[in-house]
């Protein structure tokens, strides 16, 4: 019954996943743009965006190899791997025993790398400049990332994400503070990885800007809705792992049955739209940071990674 | 001739002792010691079979197959030094079955005589004599330090050289501290431990590509197995705790160094072998942090951590000689391992492209290759190890987990730019454009090399379970509880990471895309030129383009170099532009300089010329003053024989 349930639930969740990703999307850019004074889109744009590319005919260049056609496929397979593998809005489903952070940072990295070598694929120089950005930036990300895993892992004793929900729905004052110092740190890092202001306009190609939307400039039709999909489930992603790692009240328990998930659904997407309030509002405020200056950013997030983990150290009088 | 009798003897010997290795391992009978008849005088040469020795056996026969099969191939141009190829892995052999100490310095010696012949096979080129000399010059100076450490802990023994008896006697106070020393220096530099590398990037570069395979992959770990062997088994376990920081910070420092010297040099098999002094610091870590958990009798951490270097030593050995081959594969069939004149060759080597990239992700760490599982198996580690306790020592593995981190985003980086410059895109040079299909006995080591290497990503508990006797010996905890076939557990009760489970969601995920686009998008393509913008058409003069419109290794290195590499490296670009008027081209240079080659070679160096300037004076005496020497040395040597006489 339970193995029912875990699958259950996961079904549910990887469904919801696909489809509230390009929902997302949209509400973000229908809020940035009411924040201007503008009308905006409907929030279902990008959908309708995602089936109108279905419908056309895929132009490749003439010495695009077969890495090219399925790059964006690997990808987004990957990205499915690491959504099936974050709850959202219930822990102890089937794929909770794998859910370990690392393998989720590893999912990310093999995506990333998948479109990277696709950037490099038709030799041009756009292809070359995104590509190159993307694994510099990631040079950068990957240890405050892990500085947040040392944190998460220190108070939790495991680096598997449903035990350290559980751990930080009990936690104390001291480590309170220290996942205070994590949530910042991570929310910087999901900010360059997502590839939005300040790091990343996601709206345009400009030099400044020039990092994931030129690494798939040549991609069309069906290709090029895969990676919008894998870009809008990768930012859904970075949502609910800070919402499940940071706020995890509001979840359903394990072995729970459906009634609880419907109380459980509506206080996730009540994270998520929080979430994405905050990021639009810090979208609107901020100009774009020189490249040069974004290891600076990522090196804010190093500090502030560091100094969760000392305060833990400390206050925990770690033996 | 000579070469095809001496590799195909090989791929069959390795082939007996690959399965030889792993019966051993699985069915565990114990150490075996066997004396042979005939050795120094009184003291009989004894050769020693264990659970540690036969786990870098099976890594070294598995890589000697695979080189020998690429030595079969007709295109590595080993002719004329062929059969030095059987007498390194003899003497590889003879190094891990060493029993006694004699038997272990005379294997590593051996070992390095047939690496520097081997290294000198294309010894027209001037680089290739420089990188030798310089070779042979760190690997006497390594031997050396082996043997006086060997020498200190046989004289604790009341000078009996065997291993049985130096494990009865272990050092302690000064001397312990001294062999540790020596044990950093002497096996540190021959694996490729920072700050004693700088020898590794030329001598790899410089050998034939199945020769620098087999050094890159197999005799680096054989450098790792002496370390092992003298720090954890015949130094005992009762050593401090502290032995594991110097190796941890020596490691952190070289994995960040190797990784981002990988992303910098411009030639295949140089970055190649960057990458391995990179891998060999993570490695490094592991076993520094074994060696702290031990001195806080936390034995479940140092199996971990044991067992985690171990794990990555098998990836490290397979992929990175899988690389090599490839790169030896890429010079012999478009001429050149230079990155600039590379590219598109996807287009030409299907096969040989598809076993780069398995290579490649496991260079990157992504799951589920077994890359990753070394990797992951290290950071639990590592992530266990604040409970040794002393705040500097919880400190330091803070610094040395984002320093990690650190080294494998370069080494993903690394991964990138090679695959991509070299082998997509479009080719910078017609010779590029050329290149055919590896031969028949390449290809199959090849393919050979990425199968094995997916089988252990997807199942590194089985190789964790290979381990179990080697661990058993030198700690007295194995994984058994903690590794199996399907998952690895960093402790028990918890939750770790399931290769074969990642495998199969990837796999269901991958089939849902493939449902999803069949199902709702239009099929077929067309094919156009590349969009690029919208800029025109490259001139008739140039078939695949301007070569300098595509991204190359140095571009693509830019923005690390310019972040990272000014502090690391003393990275500095000078750019030359022409006044108004002149018609010249504008020239940018870069240059960059190994922070170890700085600050310990060119000193070093430095001191050796002066002083054999000043020996050379002897050469250049009058008659007057080579009699007054000899004179003098004379009066010199009677008056310590007077002044010892009451003694």
């Amino acid at each position: 019954m339970t193995v029912l349930l875990g699958l259950a639930s996961l079904v549910v969740h990887v469904a919801l996943m696909l489809t509230l990703a390009p929902v997302l999307v949209g509400c973000i850019r229908w809020m940035k743009a009411r924040l201007m004074g503008r009308v905006g889109p409907s929030i279902m744009q990008p959908w309708r965006d995602l089936l109108r590319l279905t419908r056309k005919l895929p132009v490749l260049a003439e010495n695009a190899s077969w890495l090219f056609r399925a790059a964006p496929a690997a990808a987004f397979a990957a990205m499915v791997a690491a959504a099936a593998l974050v709850p959202g809005f219930a822990l102890g489903m089937t794929t909770a025993p794998l859910a370990d952070l690392l393998v989720i940072v590893g999912l990310l990295a093999l995506a990333r790398c998948t479109l990277a070598l696709a950037g490099l694929d038709t030799g041009t120089a756009f292809g070359g400049i995104g590509a190159c950005r993307e694994m510099s930036f990631a040079a950068f990300a990957e240890p405050a990332m892990l500085l947040i895993i040392f944190a998460l892992a220190l108070l939790a004793g495991s680096t598997n994400i449903d035990a350290i929900a559980l751990v930080v729905r009990e936690g104390g004052v001291g480590s309170r503070i220290s996942l205070g110092f994590a949530l910042v740190a991570i929310v910087a890092v999901g900010i360059a990885e997502n590839g939005r202001s300040p790091v990343d306009n996601p709206a345009a190609q400009l030099e400044l800007t020039m990092v994931r939307e030129v690494m798939t400039l040549e991609y069309s039709a069906r290709h090029l809705a895969l990676i919008e999909w894998t870009a809008a489930l990768k930012l859904l992603l970075w949502m609910t792992l800070i919402a499940t790692l940071f706020m995890p009240f509001g979840m359903a328990a394990p072995e729970s049955g459906p009634l609880v998930w419907l109380l459980a659904l509506p206080i996730w997407w009540l994270k998520l739209a929080v979430l994405a309030a905050m990021l639009a509002l810090f979208e609107s405020t901020i100009a774009e940071m020189r490249v040069f200056r974004v290891p600076e950013f990522l090196g804010m997030a190093v500090l502030l990674g560091l100094l969760a983990v000392v305060f833990l150290f400390v206050s925990q009088g770690f033996v | 001739m000579s070469r095809r009798i001496a590799a195909a003897g090989s791929v069959g010997l390795c082939g007996l002792g690959c399965l030889f290795a792993l019966a051993y391992l699985l069915s565990g009978p114990g150490s075996i010691t066997f004396t042979l008849p005939f050795g120094l005088p009184g003291t009989p040469i004894v050769l020693a079979l264990d659970g540690l020795s036969g786990f870098f056996l099976l890594l070294l026969m598995a890589v000697g197959l695979a080189t020998s099969a690429a030595v079969l191939d007709d295109s590595g141009n080993c002719e004329a030094t062929a059969p030095f190829f059987p007498a390194l892995l003899g003497a590889m052999v003879l190094t891990l079955l060493a029993g006694d100490v004699f038997v272990l310095a005379l294997g590593l010696a051996l070992m390095s005589l047939a690496a520097f012949a081997l290294v000198l096979t294309c010894h027209e080129e001037p680089e290739v004599r420089e990188a030798a000399l310089l070779y042979i010059g760190m690997a006497i100076l390594g031997t050396v330090c082996l043997v006086l450490a060997g020498a200190q802990l046989a004289s604790s023994a009341g000078w009996d050289w065997r291993f049985a008896a130096i494990r009865a006697h272990p050092p302690e106070g000064w001397r312990a501290g001294l062999v540790l020393a020596l044990a950093l220096v002497g096996a540190g530099s021959k694996a490729g431990l920072a700050p004693l590398h700088v020898w590794l990037p030329p001598a790899h570069a410089a050998a034939p590509a199945p020769v620098a395979a087999l050094m890159s992959g197999a005799m680096t770990k054989v450098a790792l197995y002496v370390l092992v062997r003298l720090l954890f088994d015949l130094c005992g376990p009762a050593q401090p705790g502290w032995w594991g920081v110097p190796l941890l910070m020596l490691g952190a420092g070289g994995a960040v160094l190797g990784a981002l010297r990988a992303n910098t040099e411009g030639d295949i098999k140089a970055a190649l072998a960057c990458s391995t002094v990179g891998n060999m610091g993570l490695i490094v870590v592991g076993l520094g942090l074994a060696l702290a958990a031990r001195g806080a009798d936390l034995s479940t951490l140092a199996s971990l951590a044991l067992g985690g270097a171990l794990l990555h030593a098998l990836a490290h050995g397979l992929f990175k000689s899988l690389l090599f081959l490839g790169a030896g594969a890429v010079q012999h069939a478009a001429g050149s391992r230079r990155l600039d004149r590379l590219g598109g060759l996807i287009q030409c080597m299907p096969v040989t492209t598809a076993c780069v990239l398995a290579g490649a992700a496991s260079l990157a760490a992504l799951p589920p290759s077994p890359g990753f599982a070394g990797v992951w198996t290290l950071f639990q580690a590592v992530l266990g190890g604040p409970r040794i306790g002393g705040f500097g020592l919880q400190m330091l593995l803070v610094l040395v987990a984002g320093l990690m981190a650190l080294a494998i985003a370069l080494g993903a980086a690394a991964a990138v730019r090679l695959v991509g410059v070299a082998f997509l895109g479009r080719p910078r040079l017609p010779r590029a454009a050329a290149a055919e299909e590896a031969g028949r006995p390449m290809r199959m080591a090849l393919i050979g090399l990425a199968s094995v290497s997916t089988l252990v990503g997807v199942f590194p508990g089985a190789v964790l379970v290979l381990v179990g006797p080697a661990l058993r010996r030198l700690l007295t905890t194995d994984l058994t509880n903690r590794a199996g076939l399907l998952s690895v557990v960093p402790q028990n009760n918890l939750r770790g990471y399931s290769a074969i489970g990642i495998a199969v969601l990837l796999g269901l995920s991958a089939a849902l895309v493939v449902l999803l686009v069949r199902q709702r998008a239009t099929p077929g393509h067309r094919v156009g030129p590349a969009w690029d913008c919208g800029f025109r058409a490259p001139p008739a003069w140039l078939p695949f383009g301007d070569p300098l419109t595509q991204y190359g290794g140095a571009s693509f290195a830019q923005p690390l170099r310019r972040l990272l590499g000014t502090a690391l490296l003393a990275a500095s670009e000078r750019v030359d532009t022409p006044a108004p008027g002149e018609v010249r081209p504008a020239h940018i240079t870069v240059e960059m300089r190994d922070p170890a080659e700085r600050g310990l070679f060119q000193p070093v160096a430095a001191v050796r010329a002066r002083l054999s300037a000043f020996a050379e004076i002897i050469q250049a005496l009058t008659l007057h003053r080579a009699l007054a020497l000899m004179f003098a040395a004379l009066v010199l040597f009677l008056a310590v024989v007077a002044l010892m006489e009451p003694f």
